[in-house]
C-alpha cells in the first residue's frame, strides 16, 4: 500500500488547486479547449450517476408528506402535478397510541440508548488497548495486534449463536435480579446489545486508533517518561487530547453503524418496545404491514434523521474517518 | 411510551454509563498506586485487558464454538460433514452459494468502477463537494431504510392501475407490461444487487477521490506535455498512482457484500430465490430451528472471507516492517 494518510490532499487541498490552475496557464489553446470539451461530457455523465442516486431517497421524501390514499393510487411523481402536503403520516408514526401504530418514539429513544454508550464503550477500551501495543513494549506485541486486526474479518454470524448463549447464561439472571429490585428497569434491558456491539467494534477501533497513535512523535512521550509519568498520566494528558481527531471520526463511524444496524438488534434485543431500535421496528412493519405505504414513509424517514444530520453535520470527520482506515489498511 | 418507561431508559443508559465509567477509573487508579516494581506488568494488564478479554470471550471463544457446533444436527448428535454436505447439495442452499458468489462478484466491481467515474468526472470541477454528498449521502441510510426506499422504485401493481414504482412506471410509459421486479428470478437477485451497490459507490467514490488527488501533479504534466489524451493519461498515471487505494475499497466492499443481510432480509426475507449466505444462516439458526446447519453456513463465509483476512495481514506486516 503505497498511500500514507500523510499524502491525503484533504487539508491542503487549496494549495493542490492552485498548483493546478498554474498548469492550466501553461497550457495551448488547443489544448485547453480540448479539456473542456471532454470535461462537459464528463459533467454530463456525473449529473446522470448523481440523478440517478439521489432520486429513489427524494422519493420517499416526497411520497411521506402524501396523503394515504395518494400514496397507495398513485405514484409520488405525480405530486409535481397535483401537489397535496399533509403531515398525517409523521403524527400517525410518531405520536398516534393507537394499537395498530407503529408507536416509533418508544424505538426511537432505543436507538438513541443503544448507540450512545454503544459508541463511547469500544472508544475507551480500544483507545487504551490502541496505547498499548503502540507504546508499551511488552513481548508478543506484535503478533498480538495482528490476531486482534485479523478478527476484524471473523464474520459476525459466526459470534452470534454461542455470544447468545453466553448472554443466556450470565446475563439473564443478573437482568432479572435487577428487575426485581428495581420495577422500571425492564428484564429485557440494552445491556447485551451495548456488550456485543462494543466487542463488534473493537478490531476495527483498536487497529485504526493504533495507527493514529503511533504517529505521535515519540519524544513527546518519552520525555514525559522520563520525567516520572506514569503511563496512565501519558495516555490521559498527551496521548487522549492529540488523538482526539481520530477518536471523533471513528465515534461518528460507530454511531451510525450501531444506529443503523438490524442484525446485531435481532437477534439482543428480544424485539419488544422496551430494547428494540428503529431499524428493527422498520423491518417488522415491511413485513407484516407492506400494505401501509404511508405510514412506512413516514417511519423510514424518522429513521434516517438521525443518521442523516450526523452526516450532513459532520461529513468532515466521517470522511476522515474512512480514509484513515482504507489507505492503510 | 409512558413517562416512567422513559424515566427508566434514561436511568438505565446513565446508570450503565457512570458504571462503566467507575470501572474505568478504579482500573486506572489502582494500577497507578500499584508497587514500583511490578508497576509495569499490571498497567500493561489494565490497558490491555479489558479488551482482550472481551475480543476472547465474545469473538476468538464464539467463533471456535460456532466451528464445532457445524458438525452437530438439531438434537446435538455429531453428524460429521454433513450440514455441509447439506449446504453444498440441497438446491436452495447451492442457490444461496450461487447467489452469494453473484453477489461478491457483482458489488464491488460494479460499485468500485462506477465510483471511480464518477470521482475523475467531477475531480476540480465546481460544487465538487455538492457532487460528492449527493452520491455518499446513502452510506449513512440503513440498509432496512435503503430497503424501503427502493420499495417505491420495484413496486408492482397490476396491468391497468397506475404504477406506484418507479421502474413499472417507467416500462409502462414506453408502451411495456408491468413486471413484478422482485418475484421474477434471476432478476430480483440482480435488483437487490442494485441497492447494495447505490449504497457502496459512495465509499468507494470518496476513498478513490481522495487517492486522485494524492497523484502527483508532475506526473499528470509531464505526461500531458508528452501529448498523451485524458484517457491515456487516466489509464497509465492515475490508475498506478491509486493502486493501493482500489485494492483496499475493493478489498472493503467484497467484505461488506459477503456479510449482507439487511437488504435482503427486508426486501424479499430471502425469498424467490434471492437468499445469501449471511441470510440464510439467520433463517436456518435462528427460524428454522437448526443451528448446525446455521453454523455450517457460518463456516463457509469465513472461509470465504480468509483470503483476504491473510492477503491484508500480509499487507499490515510489511507495513510494520517499513516502520
Amino acid at each position: 500500500m503505497s498511500v500514507s494518510p500523510v499524502d491525503l490532499p484533504i487539508p491542503k487541498d487549496g494549495k493542490l488547486k492552485g498548483s493546478i490552475e498554474l498548469a492550466d496557464q501553461g497550457l495551448s489553446k488547443a489544448g485547453r479547449v480540448k479539456r473542456r470539451l471532454t470535461s462537459r461530457r464528463a459533467t454530463f455523465a456525473a449529473l446522470i450517476i448523481a440523478v440517478l442516486w439521489t432520486t429513489p431517497t427524494f422519493g420517499l421524501l416526497v411520497s411521506s408528506f402524501r396523503p394515504a390514499e395518494a400514496i397507495r393510487e398513485t405514484g409520488w411523481w405525480t405530486f409535481f402535478s397535483n401537489p397535496a402536503l399533509t403531515l398525517d403520516n409523521y403524527q400517525d408514526v410518531l405520536l398516534s397510541s393507537s394499537q395498530s401504530s407503529p408507536q416509533l418514539g418508544a424505538y426511537f429513544m432505543n436507538s438513541l440508548a443503544i448507540a450512545i454508550p454503544a459508541t463511547i464503550f469500544p472508544l475507551v477500551i480500544a483507545s487504551m488497548a490502541a496505547y498499548a501495543f503502540a507504546w508499551i513494549k511488552f513481548r508478543g506485541s506484535g503478533w498480538i495486534f495482528i490476531v486482534v486486526f485479523a478478527l476484524q474479518i471473523v464474520p459476525l454470524q459466526m459470534a452470534l449463536i454461542p455470544l447468545l448463549q453466553v448472554f443466556g447464561t450470565i446475563l439473564r439472571p443478573g437482568q432479572e435480579f435487577l428487575h426485581d429490585i428495581i420495577p422500571s428497569i425492564p428484564e429485557q434491558n440494552y445491556l447485551p446489545i451495548w456488550i456485543a456491539h462494543t466487542i463488534f467494534a473493537l478490531p476495527l477501533a483498536i487497529f485504526l486508533l493504533h495507527n493514529f497513535i503511533t504517529e505521535i512523535p515519540g519524544e513527546v512521550i518519552e520525555a514525559a517518561r522520563v520525567d516520572g509519568a506514569s503511563h496512565m498520566q501519558v495516555f490521559i494528558r498527551i496521548v487522549l487530547p492529540l488523538a482526539l481527531p481520530a477518536i471523533a471520526s471513528f465515534a461518528i463511524f460507530q454511531f451510525l453503524w450501531v444506529w443503523n444496524d438490524l442484525l446485531v438488534a435481532l437477534i439482543f434485543s428480544g424485539g419488544t418496545q422496551d430494547a428494540a431500535p428503529l431499524t428493527q421496528r422498520l423491518a417488522e412493519l415491511t413485513g407484516t404491514r407492506g400494505q401501509d405505504w404511508q405510514r412506512l414513509t413516514a417511519a423510514a424517514f424518522v429513521s434516517l434523521i438521525v443518521p442523516l444530520i450526523v452526516f450532513f453535520g459532520l461529513q468532515r470527520y466521517f470522511v476522515r474517518g474512512l480514509l484513515a482506515g482504507s489507505t492503510k489498511g | 411510551m409512558t413517562t416512567a418507561d422513559l424515566i427508566g431508559k434514561i436511568v438505565q443508559v446513565a446508570g450503565g454509563l457512570a458504571i462503566f465509567a467507575a470501572v474505568i477509573g478504579l482500573i486506572l487508579f489502582i494500577v497507578d498506586k500499584a508497587p514500583k516494581r511490578s508497576r509495569d506488568y499490571f498497567q500493561l494488564a489494565a490497558f490491555i485487558g479489558p479488551a482482550l478479554i472481551l475480543l476472547v470471550g465474545g469473538l476468538i471463544y464464539p467463533a471456535i464454538r460456532t466451528t464445532s457446533l457445524a458438525f452437530f444436527n438439531r438434537t446435538g448428535d455429531p453428524v460429521g460433514f454433513e450440514n455441509f454436505i447439506w449446504a453444498f447439495t440441497q438446491p436452495d442452499a447451492v442457490r444461496t452459494l450461487v447467489n452469494t458468489v453473484i453477489w461478491v462478484v457483482l458489488v464491488p466491481t460494479v460499485s468500485t468502477a462506477i465510483g471511480l467515474a464518477y470521482a475523475v468526472f467531477i475531480d476540480k470541477s465546481r460544487g465538487e463537494k455538492f457532487f460528492k454528498a449527493l452520491v455518499f449521502m446513502p452510506m449513512a441510510i440503513s440498509f432496512v431504510g435503503a430497503g424501503i426506499i427502493w420499495k417505491f422504485v420495484y413496486d408492482y401493481k397490476s396491468q391497468g392501475r397506475d404504477q406506484i414504482g418507479l421502474l413499472n412506471a417507467v416500462v409502462v410509459a414506453f408502451g411495456g407490461d408491468p413486471v413484478q421486479w422482485l418475484q421474477t428470478g434471476p432478476l430480483n437477485t440482480f435488483l437487490l444487487i442494485a441497492v447494495m451497490v447505490w449504497i457502496q459507490t459512495g465509499f468507494a467514490m470518496v476513498v478513490l477521490s481522495a487517492a486522485i488527488k494524492g497523484v502527483p501533479t508532475e506526473q499528470i504534466e509531464a505526461a500531458q506535455l508528452d501529448g498523451t489524451n485524458a484517457w491515456q493519461r487516466f489509464r497509465n498515471v492515475t490508475i498506478p498512482g491509486i493502486r493501493g487505494s482500489l485494492v483496499v475499497v475493493v478489498t472493503t466492499i467484497s467484505i461488506a457484500t459477503l456479510k449482507v443481510f439487511d437488504i435482503v432480509r427486508t426486501m424479499t426475507a430471502g425469498n424467490f430465490d434471492t437468499s445469501v449466505v449471511a441470510n440464510e444462516m439467520y433463517t436456518q439458526a435462528f427460524r428454522a430451528n437448526e443451528p448446525g446447519r446455521g453454523a455450517a453456513l457460518a463456516v463457509i463465509l469465513f472461509i470465504l472471507v480468509l483470503p483476504i483476512v491473510i492477503y491484508n495481514v500480509r499487507v499490515l506486516r510489511s507495513q510494520k516492517e517499513i516502520r
